[in-house]
Parts: structure tokens; C-alpha cells; sequence
């Protein structure tokens, strides 16, 4: 087996666990962990009855990475009681994103990951109020310096995160999905709108999250206009969500026509090509077979798949030939590239190559 | 096969083409570095180590080696990386070994997960373990070293990694990092002790480590119970003073000496809870390693 397909081979077919050669499982190993997503291929290994098949030695760090997990489950689940707390004042919805959404909705994609901070989507009309109550109940903004600062309010999609100062957690609020940079006109009060409550769960019934296709639009719009450098875990996330909500009677019509609303056509072929095409996720026929972007032709497609399907793989030393490590510049570049026309990005690039380390050194 | 049935000459080959890799204690580590002296250091310190098989899974690759750029040769630099990714600030190039075990006690406590793990020296006699927790400057592997030049059987100098499962302690019998005046100390404890190169102006003054004794590399598959639990005290020109602790106290002191408690939750409480129940638990001062060495062999036989 190519040792630079290792880890997406066994998320996408657990099975071949048998086949693995000792040395196999070493790098495997170390790409899940680069890669972050040792306890999600748990997951998969153990869903599929494939753990006999590990070796003892190698067990040992998926089991404590699971294990680490659970850990991170009843940590999120404390901070979101702050959270609840600190803005039960305020009487505007609060929408969860991303990991802490999956936790806290009780997806599929929360079982075996690992969380770094909370995303919580407010009305911009209330932005001021929000972080005025958090920096009362003790977060402190972090990025001080007056550019980021500035960079920030002025061209993203969210506030500097902020930390908390005891806790040290991070937190992230957003009040829209994309920077107003991109040009997407995405519109976040109708997300806000159409979130949905928690099921069941009354001690985190403040919160909401995003419906079905909302939440998977999100997190294809993170990954493909985001920095790729945690790929493979977001595409990870984003198979897991569409395993599960996929099959919903009418989610794909919906998804379409939402998508086509938000403009945001573009992430969602994204999604549905990689995650089929890397981790076999299932995709209506008719979906894979014409471009939901009307806009990609097949060149342009060729080339992106050059691209993606390269910089998917972890960033590790067992992958990095000269074209991944190139294919992986080039997606940032496209990041940054989607986020910010150009009279903006060379500015801030400059800011960020030239200025900022000088002023560091002064 | 152990290390020290490798030539010089192809350690060194094969530490800088990544191809060292060692058993240590339930870990198997392969250790990259173009460095003559963590060569040199790996031949002292660790000859008695099994190597792992070629085809063998290895937990951690781990290297020490010069950064990119300008400061391989200017003021030359040394960094740690654990599988490629840094985790410290460089170190002048001269700390290359004791960076290396310092990295390594840092992979440990980071990964290791499967057990609890305390800032505590461990050595064992007659299948019971000696448990002494306690922070920096307080004698704690002086003390250790001074013991395993005995009749105790070294188990650990820095960690003690206690088995979730079954509570017994596993062996990880690396060296014994001295500090500033006890590297003579220790020098001077008897002749079959090594001690490898000192090195000056780290961040914790001079430190040098002392090769662990044979028998307890070569015995390091056995684990131990844990008998006793001795938080030791070095005050100087003090004399002795021994008094026993409460199991809660010493369960609360536990816990701050403890690098995962936390993050293992209720499975950590139990161990330790489980830990301090099955323990004989002292506190000893003293100004001496002669006094202290009485103190324990009377506590532990009595």
C-alpha cells in the first residue's frame, strides 16, 4: 500500500486493517496524529469490528486518543455551560458551529474528535453587547495589536477570538459564516433564522444549531475556503455529517436549493466530490454526475483535483513529496486567493511578511 | 541485541540516518541526530538497551538536530522534534543529549496516556516499589541514584508510570539527570558508576546523567507494586526527621506531582486513590545521603 495514502485508505475502508504490515501501522500512526484524526479512525475501526486486527502496540495510542476524546467532550460541554451563563442576559440566539454544534446536536462527526475552541454564530446586531459580556465575565480578547485588531472588525467573518483568562479556552464568534471579502453573499440571518433547537438536551437549551443543511454547507464553505491545513480532519467531519443526514428524506433537493440561496454552490461540489472520491461517501448518482457549480468546466476540475486530492493527505514527512508540499502551498495561496481581492491581500500580505516581523524585532 | 554491541562507527551511521531505534521500559523509541555527542551520550548511557527489530512499530521517532538556516553554523543550535513537529525553543548545540532526555520525558508525559503519570522516582526491592515524589531540589534523583548503587532496582528516575489497569507500576529505567553538585555526588558513590558528559549553562544549571545500572535495564519487562510512598527533603547541615502522612494529605500532594491527572479524570482519581490506599506513606528530611538511605531501608523494612 502507498505509505502517503495510509491513513485516508483506512478511514475510507477500515477493512484492510488485516493487510497492514507492522511498519505500516507505524506510519499510519503517526499520519492520523498529524493529521488529527486518531480518534475518528477509531471510530471507523471499531464501527466496522476491525480492532482484533490492530496490533496491541499500536492500539495503545488509538485507545488513548479516544479516550482522550471523551475527555474533550465533558470539557466543551463545561465551557458551554460558562458560555450559556455568561449570555443568558442578552436574550438573542446563539447558534453553535462546527465541533461544538456536533457535540452538542449529538452527530456522528463529535464521536473520537478533538476540540480546540467553541464557534458561536450571533446576530451582528448584537456583536457589541456579546463581547462586552464576555470580557465582563473574564475573556480576554486576544490579538492585541491594533492592525489585527483592526483587520479583524473590519474584513472577517468574526471577532479577534477571545480567551479565557482562568481557563484558558478559546472562543470564536462569529456573525456571519465567510469574510465579506469572499464576495459570497451568504446570508447569516437567515442561518440564524432557520437554526434549530436542541433535541432532548435541557441543560444546554440555550443553544441552537444549524439545520441539517445548513451545518453541512458550513462546513464544506470552512474547508474550501479555508486554509487546509487540518484538510483531511474537516473532511473527515464533513463525511460523517453527510452519512448521517444524507439520508434524510429530502436533504439532497434541499441542501441544492439552499446552497444555490446562500451561494455557496461552489463548497458544495467541493464536498460532494472529495468526500465521495476520497472517503467513499455516499452520493445520490445524478448529484456526482453534473457539476452542482455551473461554473466548473472540465479543465478547471482537473486541475483542482490535482490539487485537492494531494493537499488532502496529512501533512507529515511519510507524505511530503515535492508536488504535495507544492499542492499544499497552492491551496493556501487559494485561500487566501478566495477570502481577499487583490487590492486588499498584497497589502496584508506585506503587513503580515514585512512589517509585522520588524516590529516583532523592535 | 543491545546498543553497546554496535560499533561506534555505525552508531553513529545510524543516528543520523534515523535508523537507531531502542526498547525503552513499554515504550519503543527510534532517536534521529547528527550530533557526535548524543552518539557518544547514547554509548554511554543507554549500552545495555535492547535495539527493537527492524520491522518492529514504533511509538515515537523523535530526533535532536541542528535547525535550518543560519544557526547550524553560527552560535549552532540544537532542536527537538517529535515525528517532525517542534515543540521547544532551540538550545545551543552543545545540550543536544540533554535535550534529548528531556524531550523524551516530554513525549512521555504527552502521550502516554494509558497511565497515570507522576513526577516521581521509583526503585523497587523484593517486588515492592518506593515511590518518591517530589519537585525539583529536593534530592529526589541524588537520592535515587544513591539508592539503585545499592540494592534497589532503578524503575524510574523521573516518571512513574502507573498502569490504569492494574495499578502496578511499569519500569522505564532511563538515566538518572543530576544536577550542579550532585553529579559528584553521585561520581562518587562507587566505580562502577557512569556518569556521561557534564554540560554547563543549561536552564537548570550543570546537568549530567548517570547510565542506569545493568540489571535493571535487563529486568525492565517486570513491573512492581507500589509498597511506599516517601516524599523526600534534602535541606542542607538539617539531620534527619521522619514522620508518617496521612493517605489524604499525600493523596492532594500526589496530585499536584501528577503530569495527566487531569485529563484522565475519574480513572486518575481512582488510581492514585487506589495508590495511597495500598501505600505505607512518609516524609522524610534530611541533610545527608547516609541519613536518608537508613531512614528508607528502615522504613521499608520494618
Amino acid at each position: 500500500m502507498a505509505h502517503s495514502d495510509l491513513v485516508v485508505t483506512l478511514l475510507r475502508e477500515p477493512g484492510n486493517a488485516a493487510k497492514l504490515t507492522a511498519n505500516e501501522w507505524d506510519v499510519l500512526v503517526r499520519q492520523a496524529r498529524h493529521a488529527d484524526v486518531m480518534g475518528q479512525l477509531y471510530a471507523r475501526l471499531s464501527e466496522a469490528f476491525q480492532l482484533d486486527n490492530v496490533p496491541e502496540a499500536a492500539r495503545q495510542h488509538f485507545e488513548t486518543a479516544w479516550n482522550l476524546s471523551h475527555r474533550h467532550r465533558l470539557a466543551v460541554h463545561w465551557e458551554l455551560l460558562g458560555i450559556a451563563d455568561t449570555l443568558a442576559l442578552l436574550d438573542i440566539p446563539v447558534v453553535l458551529l462546527k465541533g461544538a454544534a456536533y457535540y452538542a446536536a449529538n452527530r456522528m462527526a463529535a464521536k473520537g474528535r478533538l476540540f480546540t475552541d467553541v464557534d458561536i454564530l450571533v446576530p451582528k446586531s448584537a456583536l457589541d453587547s456579546v463581547e462586552q459580556v464576555f470580557i465582563r465575565n473574564g475573556w480576554v480578547p486576544t490579538h492585541l495589536n491594533a492592525y489585527d485588531q483592526r483587520y479583524y472588525r473590519k474584513w472577517m467573518h468574526e471577532l479577534p477570538p477571545m480567551q479565557h483568562a482562568r481557563r484558558g479556552t478559546l472562543i470564536d464568534i462569529h456573525h456571519t459564516l465567510l469574510p465579506p471579502t469572499t464576495g459570497v453573499r451568504c446570508d447569516a440571518a437567515t442561518l440564524i433564522a432557520s437554526a434549530q433547537p436542541l433535541v432532548g438536551e435541557t441543560e444546554l437549551g440555550v443553544f441552537k444549531v444549524l439545520a441539517p443543511s445548513d451545518m453541512v454547507l458550513h462546513s464544506a464553505t470552512h474547508l474550501f475556503y479555508g486554509e487546509f491545513d487540518r484538510a483531511l480532519r474537516e473532511l473527515v467531519d464533513l463525511d460523517q455529517l453527510i452519512r448521517e443526514l444524507g439520508t434524510e428524506p429530502g436533504f439532497w433537493p434541499e441542501i441544492i436549493a439552499r446552497a444555490r440561496q446562500l451561494d455557496l454552490l461552489n463548497p458544495l461540489h467541493h464536498a460532494v466530490r472529495y468526500t465521495h472520491l476520497l472517503l467513499d461517501t455516499p452520493i445520490p448518482t445524478e448529484i456526482l454526475n453534473k457539476p452542482l457549480d455551473p461554473k466548473m468546466g472540465a479543465v478547471r476540475q482537473r486541475v483542482l483535483d490535482a490539487l485537492f486530492l494531494r493537499a488532502f493527505r496529512p501533512n507529515h514527512m511519510s507524505c511530503n513529496d515535492t508536488a504535495t508540499l507544492l499542492a499544499r502551498w497552492l491551496s493556501y495561496v487559494r485561500s487566501h486567493w478566495l477570502r481577499m481581492p487583490i487590492h486588499l491581500l498584497v497589502p496584508h500580505l506585506l503587513y503580515k511578511g514585512v512589517i509585522a516581523p520588524r516590529k516583532k524585532q523592535a | 541485541m543491545i546498543l553497546a554491541q554496535i560499533p561506534p562507527s555505525e552508531l553513529r551511521a545510524r543516528l543520523a540516518h534515523g535508523r537507531l531505534a531502542l526498547r525503552v521500559g513499554p515504550f519503543r523509541f527510534s532517536v534521529a541526530s547528527p550530533f557526535a555527542s548524543v552518539s557518544e551520550g547514547m554509548a554511554t548511557l543507554y549500552p545495555d538497551f535492547e535495539l527493537a527489530a527492524e520491522d518492529e512499530f514504533i511509538d515515537f521517532h523523535v530526533s535532536v538536530a541542528p535547525p535550518a538556516g543560519m544557526r547550524r553554523w553560527v552560535r549552532p543550535q540544537v532542536n527537538f522534534s517529535f515525528d517532525g513537529r517542534v515543540p521547544f525553543k532551540p538550545l545551543p548545540a552543545s545540550q543536544a543529549m540533554p535535550m534529548l532526555e528531556w524531550g523524551l520525558n516530554w513525549v512521555i508525559t504527552n502521550h502516554a496516556h494509558q497511565y497515570l503519570i507522576l513526577h516521581a522516582a521509583v526503585v523497587e526491592r523484593d517486588g515492592r516499589a518506593l515511590i518518591l515524589p517530589a519537585p525539583p531540589g529536593s534530592g529526589k534523583s541524588t537520592l535515587c541514584a544513591a539508592l539503585v548503587n545499592s540494592d534497589w532496582r532503578l524503575l524510574s528516575d523521573e516518571l512513574a508510570l502507573i498502569r490504569l489497569t492494574d495499578g502496578l507500576i511499569i519500569p522505564i529505567s532511563r538515566p538518572v539527570s543530576l544536577k550542579n553538585r550532585s553529579i559528584e555526588l553521585v561520581r562518587a558513590l562507587g566505580k562502577n558508576v557512569v556518569v556521561g558528559q557534564a554540560c554547563a549553562n543549561t536552564g537548570k544549571g550543570t546537568v549530567a546523567h548517570m547510565r542506569p545500572p545493568t540489571e535493571s535495564v535487563r529486568r525492565m519487562a517486570e513491573p512492581a507494586r507500589p509498597a511506599w510512598v516517601v516524599f523526600p527533603q534534602f535541606i542542607q547541615k538539617s539531620g534527619l526527621t521522619c514522620e508518617a502522612r496521612s493517605k489524604s494529605t499525600a493523596l492532594v500532594e500526589l496530585v499536584h506531582n501528577a503530569f495527566n491527572y487531569n485529563l484522565l479524570g475519574l480513572a486518575g482519581f481512582n488510581a492514585l486513590g487506589d495508590l495511597v490506599e495500598a501505600c505505607d506513606i512518609h516524609r522524610i528530611t534530611y541533610g545527608n545521603l547516609e541519613q536518608a538511605y537508613t531512614a528508607i531501608d528502615t522504613l521499608t523494612r520494618g
